[in-house]
């Protein structure tokens, strides 16, 4: 029997705001256990929560860089559940009136495009962090995340594999990066997925029972996820069972999902509208705003980097996948003007210099203006090509200023063609026996009395100007 | 409407709480006020009023993004059943 998969995505994205959603306690990262936390946070009786306007603006944003319609009324409603990670015992989410609606991102795998619709966006705040301690028996609670701002970002089932979903959350946290509101770091919870999943054999129209995976954060577990649980499916319906509707837990060393205890799969939730916030009434004027501060989109990037740029469709689109890699090119490019010069450096040095220091590319710290003196550097021949590649790798390392560090440090070329002039004579005059073989008719010594020349110009010449005076010189012997 | 035995177990049990056969019988008979009033409500001619959520005209109720100190979590785990390092410390959790 053969099946379809039919896969659906709830993506939690913390907002990059200073505070949290309805206090100002700030939402830095890390911190001791409770130093993050106020009265508010930790839901205290008699406190009231007001909202931080940058949400909703934040909110905005994301749903009109994933084509969502922006709803104008919007409520909150309580999610009741009893957990220790939420000290009130309920969750402040949307859930009839949720910001975004009826969005889409387009995906392209293997070269089919493809829209995946979004249903809704909404805000809500996160959960608090549990940590049991194997010593005493106890869960410790610590509430520094609690009350952080999060996006839910629920998609339709639409996807049939696991490179969609891929393909779908790629393009989901370069648009949330672009447009600032995440840093989307997925090692820190930052962004993090629930999958839910179903199969049906072929020919069957009505979809298949299906189960969640929730809080998997990475690409590659989500990938191994699905994977996983597929086959599960799979096996069970082929072998007689039944699917249960159920949420399992994804356990990534093992490749295997796990049935949580059915007392906390008990979801009922009983949302109610949440008394202690008013209703948040959106204007023409402010999605107006928000539609026109909006930064380029990285489709509509990549079009005007083929066009006005003229560069290699492959290296536009590693380039314009990622944020951190179009802040390198636009800040050096405004420097030098020389785009396909800043996009070579940046697919070949930029990025061999971040994996040979295991850097993460949102993690590059040099400024990129440097890139743009370097370039120029090179242009106006003070430095070749092999001092530049040095000069950079001092520069990603240790964020030197490419011209001071050039000064200081003697590198610029030798532009004194008699100096230069000086250095292939002699070189000419040391090595008779390699003369001898070219005027023999071997053209590859040439390249080694060159050689020879950089060498003892500590490679601080134009290896072109060096290659025209010793084949003049040769010419003379 | 009739609140049932299963009922006050279920919501007990959403609750984590553990209700004595008394309390469950005052429990239920509570809630059984509060849902026949709605059921009260639920008689009047509401045709083309719209749902609202709040009592009050009031909306866009903001606060803008600028951090202020948090509180001493000494204050903050002041009154909690147990604390340690910092932090609540609550029965074991599947996490
Ligand atoms: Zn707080």
């Amino acid at each position: 029997m053969e099946f379809l998969t039919t896969l659906g995505l709830e993506v939690h994205c913390e907002l990059s705001t200073a505070t949290k959603i309805f206090c100002s306690c700030t939402t830095e990262f890390g911190g001791e256990p409770n130093t993050h936390v106020c009265e508010i946070c930790t839901g205290m009786p008699g406190t009231l929560p007001v909202l931080n306007k940058q949400v909703v603006e934040y909110a905005i944003r994301t749903g009109l860089a994933t084509n969502c319609e922006i709803t104008q009324y919007n409520k909150f409603d309580r999610k009741n559940y009893f957990y220790p990670d939420l000290p009130k015992a309920y969750q402040v989410s949307q859930l009839y009136l949720p910001i975004c609606q009826n969005g889409h991102i387009d995906i392209e795998v293997n070269g089919v495009k493809k829209a995946i619709r979004i249903k809704e966006i909404h805000m809500e705040e996160d959960a608090g962090k549990l940590i049991h301690d194997e010593a005493t028996g106890m869960t410790m609670v610590d509430y520094n995340r609690c009350g952080v701002p999060l996006l839910e970002i629920v998609s339709e089932p639409d996807f049939e594999n696991g490179e969609e979903v891929i393909a779908y959350l790629t393009k989901l946290k370069s648009i949330l990066q672009y447009i600032g509101v995440s840093d989307c770091k997925m090692e820190q919870g930052s962004l993090r997925a629930d999958v839910n999943l179903s199969v049906r054999p072929i020919g069957q129209t009505e979809l298949g029972t299906r189960t969640e995976m929730k809080n998997i954060n990475s690409f590659r577990a989500i990938a191994r996820a699905i994977e996983g649980e597929r086959k599960r499916q799979i096996e069970v319906i082929t072998t007689g069972g039944k699917i249960i509707q159920e949420t399992r837990r994804w356990d990534d060393n093992k490749g295997e999902s796990f049935a949580m205890r059915s007392k906390e799969n008990a979801q009922d939730y009983r949302y109610f509208p949440e008394p202690d916030l008013v209703p948040v009434e959106i204007s023409d004027e402010w999605i107006e705003r928000v539609k026109g501060e909006l930064p380029e989109l990285p489709e509509a990037k990549k079009t005007r980097y083929l066009e006005e740029y003229k560069l290699p469709e492959y290296d536009v689109e590693i380039i314009t996948g990622s944020k951190f890699l179009v802040d390198i090119f636009e800040k050096a490019f405004e420097v030098c003007g020389e785009a396909k010069e800043v996009s070579n450096w940046i697919m070949v040095e930029v990025l061999r210099m971040a994996t040979e220091t295991a850097t993460d590319v949102e993690d590059i710290a040099f400024d990129a203006a440097n890139l743009g003196k370097l370039i120029n550097l090179v242009k106006a021949k003070v430095i070749n090509r092999g001092t530049a590649k040095d000069v950079f790798e001092k520069m990603f390392t240790e964020n030197v200023d490419p011209e001071k560090y050039v000064k200081e440090n003697g590198l610029e070329m030798m532009n004194d063609d008699g100096a230069v002039l000086a250095i292939v004579k002699s070189v000419i005059e040391n090595n008779p026996k390699a003369v001898g073989e070219f005027k023999g008719g071997s053209q590859k010594v040439k390249a080694f009395l060159v050689g020879q020349c950089m060498k003892q110009l500590k490679g601080k010449a134009d290896p072109a100007t060096v290659n025209v005076l010793m084949a003049e010189e040769l010419e003379k012997v | 409407m009739k609140i049932t035995d299963e009922m006050i177990d279920y919501i007990g049990a959403l609750s984590r709480l553990k209700l004595q056969d008394e309390e469950k019988e005052s429990a239920k008979e509570e809630m059984e006020k509060i849902i026949n009033y709605m059921d009260i409500l639920g008689k009047l001619d509401t045709e083309g009023v719209e749902a609202m959520s709040h009592a009050f005209p009031v909306k866009n109720v903001f606060r803008e993004d600028v951090v202020m100190p948090s509180t001493d979590r000494e204050i903050i785990t002041a009154n909690a059943p147990k604390s340690k390092d910092g932090s609540f410390v609550v029965p074991k959790t599947i996490g």
